[in-house]
């Protein structure tokens, strides 16, 4: 799928391709022209992606090629054991998690998890967790302080599920207590918004002492399309409202609300996932390796100011 | 032929003559009992015919709870910025003091410190009248403190939750206070003062989602609207209409997650006995 403003790159790409056929298939000398569209390519996608508009942003961080966390949980660690369920009512396939091993450390890693296709979409019900989801989450996260092992948690969700079910077994109490938790952890706590980050489903496993948002991604408190219907009263100001909640990476960092971006392959992660991933792995081992110099008292001190310091008012 | 005749024509009393009957002197419940403002006061304001709890701010409440509606109120000038620069159909900043001037409220919630039934209490109370009482940085602010004064001095803490939640026009700063308050209420566990969350009508969003679930006490008025995701969007996403008493206290205290209903008639004297329970011996 091509979003709009990525029609006129991929138009001279096929170009491209088109010409190296051409010189392949015949004698003529087409080097120059190709060196030429290359070069026009790049600075295409460098004007392009380097003046994205907000919405834009948003377009990409839902993009439909976008690595996913288990994409990037096969990229970054060799070794992977997924572990199942809240203890209580289910497995809630929406939130994925378990220890890994990343260049030869163990790590917790849980994050939401979307569908590529309309099966999986569904299994993992567009990454909308269930209360089951978020207590699963903070079940292996108990049991990663337990084993004294870093956590990371990757954040990807559209929000929250407002379903029957989840109101019944206490959506709200699940992701308050998570927050509560989250603060105790004893062991460092990644966490970074690799697609969506949309209001509490996101934020409630998104409390620790370092939180990345990746360039393309979004985290506010709702999206910008519920909020133009709230706020205006139709999906049409979608954009308006993009650009007063100020939800991307630049913003969220310029609003001290998070601590870093990670660069992303130009043209997006979904151009190139191995990229986006080491890029990724580069964060998280630099962040944790600051981190487990101090002591957990530290840790805990440093995550409450943070959060304790959010806010502006007079 | 009627008994009497007008004599003159038209209305022939003055405009200065003329009786005011002050507006909001009887209030009709949704059931559509009819009961005097005194009466309504007198009686914690609930309409003693259909026990309907009226909804009421933190004027009320203090009034309620603390003895002698005597208090000390905390942070009182405290006001939103806005950092955003926010404007959907309205510019934020002239929301917020339009809605000041019309409520003479300065936010979404007021907290404050005294006595109630002779022992100390810290009481933070939220104003649905308010910008629906939505949580931005004044709130998660003056709820924080209220915290720390409660944790510096040892007193235990109600919280009144009356919120759709989360303030969108303060974005992702608004999200920001969910974490901001539930990592203060780790400070109480350890030097285990009591938290006690009163969830109103209507309890909702991130606020349900964050500090009004994580009461050591989560208590509720009946009837209250309590939930995550509001009934629309939940009827919108799922299709189908809502069960009968879906969300309501009743219901979520069926599912297990509030230790009781209280009458607010009863509240003052429900939370002292609770908490002199706990105190027993200490």
């Amino acid at each position: 799928m091509l979003l709009d403003f990525e029609k006129p790159i991929s138009e001279l790409e096929s170009k491209l391709n088109d010409m190296k056929q051409l010189a392949v298939e015949s004698d003529v000398d087409v080097s120059l022209a190709i060196k030429k569209l290359e070069e026009n390519i790049i600075s295409l996608k460098n004007d392009t992606f380097k003046n994205l508009t907000r919405w834009q942003r948003i377009q990409l961080s839902r993009h439909p090629d976008r690595p996913y966390t288990l994409d990037y949980i096969y990229e970054i660690t060799s070794e992977f054991i997924e572990l199942h369920g809240d203890r209580n009512v289910g497995d809630d396939r929406a939130v994925v998690g378990g220890f890994a091993e990343i260049d030869g450390e163990t790590i917790m890693i849980i994050g939401q998890q979307k569908g590529r296709n309309t099966k999986q979409r569904q299994e993992r019900n567009f990454g909308m967790a269930n209360p089951e989801g978020y207590r699963k989450a903070l079940r292996l996260m108990k049991l990663a302080e337990k084993f004294n092992k870093p956590i990371v948690t990757l954040i990807d969700t559209p929000g929250a599920f407002p379903g029957i079910e989840a109101e019944e077994r206490g959506q709200g109490e699940a992701i308050a207590k998570n927050l509560k938790e989250m603060f105790t952890l004893k062991v460092p706590v990644i966490c970074v918004v690799i697609g969506e980050g949309a209001s509490g489903g996101a934020l409630g496993i998104a409390i620790g002492d370092k939180v990345l948002m990746m360039e393309n991604a979004w985290y506010s408190v709702i999206s910008p399309e519920n909020c133009s219907t709230i706020l205006w009263r139709s999906w049409d100001y979608k954009e308006q409202a993009a650009d007063v909640l100020k939800p991307t990476a630049k913003d969220m960092l310029k609003l001290k609300l998070i601590d870093g971006i990670i660069k992303e392959p130009l043209g997006g992660a979904h151009t190139n996932l191995q990229e986006s991933a080491v890029f990724l792995k580069k964060a998280l081992m630099s962040n944790l390796e600051t981190l487990k110099k101090k002591s957990s008292e530290e840790r805990i001190a440093d995550r409450m100011d943070k959060f304790g310091s959010m806010g502006v008012y007079s | 032929m009627a008994w009497f005749n007008r004599k003159d024509k038209g209305i022939q009393t003055s405009t200065k003559d003329k009786k005011d009957a002050p507006d909001g002197l009887w209030y009709k419940t949704p059931n559509g009992h009819i009961i005097h403002m005194r009466e309504l006061k007198k009686n914690s304001y609930v309409c003693p015919e259909d026990d309907y709890h009226v909804k009421i701010g933190s004027k009320e409440y203090f009034e309620i709870l603390f003895d002698n509606n005597k208090f000390e109120e905390m942070d009182a000038l405290m006001s939103s910025a806005d950092p955003l620069n926010f404007k959907d159909t309205k510019k934020y900043s002239d929301r917020i003091v339009d809605t000041q001037k019309k409520t003479g409220l300065k936010d979404a919630v007021r907290t404050a410190h005294g006595m109630s039934k002779g022992k100390p209490i810290v009481i933070a109370c939220m104003d649905f009248s308010f910008i629906g009482g939505s949580m931005g940085a004044v709130v998660g602010e003056k709820i924080s403190r209220a915290i720390d004064y409660s944790y510096q001095n040892n007193i235990p803490i109600l919280i009144i939750s009356k919120s759709g939640g989360a303030r969108m026009m303060e974005a992702g700063i608004s999200l920001m206070q969910l974490a901001k308050i539930s990592s203060k209420l780790t400070l109480l566990e350890e030097k285990k003062i009591p938290y006690i969350s009163l969830l109103t009508d209507p309890t909702t969003g991130g606020v349900t989602a964050s500090f009004a679930m994580l009461g050591d006490f989560n208590i509720a008025e009946p009837g209250a609207l309590i939930g995550f995701a509001g009934p629309r969007i939940i009827r919108e996403t799922i299709g189908k209409d809502l069960p009968k008493g879906f969300q309501r206290s009743e219901f979520v205290l069926d599912h297990g997650f509030l230790d009781f209903i209280v009458d607010r008639r009863q509240l003052k004297n429900k939370i002292s006995t609770l908490l002199a329970l706990i105190f027993n011996g200490a």
